[in-house]
């Protein structure tokens, strides 16, 4: 039997890679991407919960989370373009427009 | 044995998500995170979510990252110099310290709450979705009617803001 830290721990080292991702890298499509992997670290955590306390509240959880996954990869890929269009660039140093 | 498919699972998708935010080409970046969903998925297997795991494979790696994929060759990206930002080796440090800190406490700490209904042997009795499907329709149908229209809202907005833009001229003439 795996322990429930485990699954914990594999969560935590994912959470904290996709943070690292979107801190360090300057490229707006690799940051979204490390916010997925941000949110699938999540869902690892939502269902080991559900499943070692034998609820079915975490599946359901991390159902919703896909979804929200799938609607923030629409828009932000949809904000790439558009500022692809003006710019001819995606690093996020450069998008700055909006700055105060 | 499930000992040996948790530790493979875990070590590979931990791996692919290193990969994932430091490979320079973006393309092999959305490869690496396709190979960390899949290994996540089979995390979901080891846990008795066969519904998840579907729906991990369908949508994550099958909608959400060709629509990743899609967009990296629609817009053709030529590697910058500088993909990192300026401070990088300045924070790897901290971030290192503090992950082993936080290791160090998750598998310390005991983990316990209150038990619910939904044991393995009352899930495998009619199957995972079964269960997620009468759970979700009746307690949360609320909040899946939400996610409904937050998906449509998602794709509206999604359309109007990469609809190619008029010209100022058409514009002046209708």
């Amino acid at each position: 039997m795996i322990p429930l830290s485990a699954y914990v721990a594999v969560s935590a080292v994912l959470f904290a890679t996709g943070l690292l991702g979107v801190l360090i890298r300057r490229n707006f499509i690799i940051v979204l991407m490390s916010v997925e992997i941000m949110l699938n670290a999540a869902t690892i955590n939502l269902v080991a919960f559900s499943h070692y306390l034998d609820s079915m509240q975490g599946q359901i959880v991390a159902l919703f989370v896909i979804a929200i996954a799938a609607g923030e990869a629409a828009i932000g890929l949809a904000i790439i373009i558009v500022v692809f269009r003006g710019k001819i660039s995606t690093n996020v140093d450069e998008m700055n427009l909006l700055k105060w | 044995m499930a000992f040996v498919f948790f530790a493979y699972f875990a070590v590979v998708s931990i791996v692919a998500g290193i990969l994932t935010v430091s490979l320079k080409h973006p393309v092999q970046c959305g490869l690496a995170l396709l190979a960390l969903l899949l290994h996540v998925s089979g995390l979901f297997i080891m846990l008795n979510a066969e519904f998840l795991w579907a729906v991990q494979v369908i949508v994550y790696a099958g909608a959400i990252l060709v629509l990743y994929l899609f967009v990296l060759m629609l817009l053709n990206l030529k590697t910058d110099d500088r993909y990192f930002h300026a401070k990088t080796p300045y924070l790897l440090a901290p971030a290192a310290i503090g992950l082993i800190y936080l290791l160090f406490l998750l598998v310390r700490s005991p983990f316990s709450g209150a038990k619910g209904d939904a044991t393995s042997a009352a899930i495998l009795l009619n199957g995972d979705a079964h269960a997620i499907g009468i759970k979700m329709f009746s307690e949360y149908l609320l909040q899946f009617e939400i996610i409904g229209v937050f998906l449509t809202g998602a794709i509206v907005g999604a359309i109007v803001l990469a609809k190619t833009p008029k010209s100022i001229e058409t514009r002046r003439d209708a």
